[in-house]
């Protein structure tokens, strides 16, 4: 079988790697390019721990090929803090104590990233619809929506901060 | 799980995917958003030879209503669909499936007409273009194609499609006044596939009385049916709980359900009666409510 050489923006870098047609994204992330936040869950695309945003949209990395990321920007979890400082989303999980495992909060977080730059003031229904591709077997849930509900506040008020508009109420 | 091997190329233009589809007959197999295609292949479930990628083809994503018709093109993702505002305005039935098709990351990536070619027996689209009537659209060298949904879904994964073709869009008769339709989706849990799913249209006469009706059903036989004997119970009768509950028992005498994890067969039939009924009183009432 062929390789193909592929070039993708991971976390703002570009990246170039020769793959087989049948290397998954996921695997591209861990295992070509070392990025070990992204994890496999249940590589059926049901539990969403491997998601991540692709061209700005949330994917399961283990439903999509590596040569179909060709050209495409790729953000993980690795991609959100900024040096030391924590992204809002990620110092809201640990405020909130949106985890216990961890593993499924990668994924969670990007998926709440999708959602938040979607939709920024979700009301709590619309935040457990825009996360239920992503199971977490430990917490019962509830503790990671208040951490997305902190976040979205926090995240609304550095928007109104930085443009000085006042932001939209829902 | 690691798929088993295959070639892959990204084709420019239809053209060059019709050509190659042409070339490896039987061997090649197309890829759009790939959320139901490459579960099957990590499976080893499918083993194409070659992988065509139809990421570079152009204008297969439109979504347009004319005098006639409301188009949508094949690699429209669900939630493309669910977002045009046409269909969020006067397609209530479309705007109800892409709602609950797959979880969201999945419908960010997913295809109507990946969906559609796929015919998983348990999908959502298919029921709703059987109740619809809707008509495929297919390319290949020797030109187009229309099918009709009916003619459509054949059996498990099989449809009319040849291996030579490619499905370019989905064709819905334009909302005349006085119809609605709904979809009912029974499932265990969020992201499953249906444990049932029902899609109702029904066209209400001047007189107040059932004009036509469609009755797509998902997840309950081989394949995706349109439930006819049901239709046949509504069509020239006023609308009522009473008429609903026994086109809902037509639907699941019909149907043919397999015993599975997600139920007993008569739990499955009595389920069918249910979606059928509680599908048909939102189709009436948006039918009414588009008079």
């Amino acid at each position: 079988m062929t390789t193909h050489h592929i070039t993708v923006t991971v976390n703002g870098e570009a990246h170039e790697a020769d793959v087989e047609p049948r290397l998954l994204l996921v695997h591209l992330l861990r295992d070509t390019f070392g990025l070990t936040g992204t994890h496999v869950g249940c590589d059926t695309s049901n539990c969403g721990a491997c998601t991540v945003h692709v061209d700005g949209q949330s994917a399961k990395s283990c439903t999509i090929l590596a040569v179909q990321a060709d050209g495409r920007s790729i953000k993980t979890i690795e991609g959100m803090a900024t040096g030391a400082d924590l992204h809002p989303l990620q110092q809201a999980f640990w405020d909130q104590h949106g985890l216990q495992c961890g593993f499924c909060t990668p994924g969670m977080i990007m998926q709440s990233a999708w959602l938040l730059a979607d939709n920024p003031n979700p009301s709590e229904a619309e935040i457990r619809e825009g996360i239920s591709g992503n199971l977490c077997r430990c917490t019962g849930y509830v503790n990671i929506v208040k951490a997305i509900q902190q976040a979205a506040g926090e995240m609304a008020a550095a928007a109104e901060t930085q443009t000085g508009a006042p932001v939209a109420a829902g | 799980m690691i798929p088993g091997q295959f070639d892959y190329v990204r084709p420019g233009s239809l053209d060059e995917t019709l050509r190659i589809l042409k070339d490896r007959e039987g061997e090649a197999k197309l890829l759009s958003g790939g959320y139901s295609l490459l579960p099957l292949i990590k499976l080893r479930l499918a083993q194409p030879g070659l992988l065509v990628d139809l990421r570079d083809i152009s204008g297969l994503d439109g979504i347009s209503e004319t005098d006639d018709y409301l188009t949508i093109g094949a690699k429209a993702t669900h939630r493309q669909i669910h977002e045009a505002p046409v269909v969020a305005d006067r397609y209530p039935l479309l705007h109800d499936v892409t709602a609950v098709i797959g979880d969201p990351q999945v419908r960010n990536w997913g295809t109507i007409g990946g969906s559609v070619a796929h015919a998983d027996p348990a999908s959502d689209w298919p029921a709703v273009l059987l109740a619809a009537n809707a008509t495929i659209v297919c390319r290949s060298q020797s030109g187009e194609r229309e099918i009709a949904a009916h003619d459509f879904f054949v059996d498990t994964f099989q449809t009319a499609i040849e291996p030579t073709e490619v499905l370019t869009e989905i064709r819905f008769r334009r909302r005349p006044r006085g119809q609605g339709g709904a979809y009912e989706k029974l499932e265990r849990k969020v992201g499953d596939f249906a444990t049932v799913a029902v899609a109702g249209i029904v066209r209400l006469g001047s007189d107040g009385r059932i004009e036509g009706a469609g009755i797509g059903v998902t997840g309950v036989a081989e394949t995706p049916f349109a439930a006819t004997d049901a239709e046949a119970v509504l069509t020239g009768n006023a609308p009522s709980d009473a008429l609903f509950r026994q086109a809902g028992l037509a639907a699941g005498a019909q149907s043919r359900p397999a015993a599975d994890v997600r139920g007993p067969v008569e739990y499955k039939r009595a389920m069918t009666a249910e979606m059928t009924l509680r599908a048909l009183r939102r189709a009436v009432e948006r039918a009414l409510a588009y008079a």
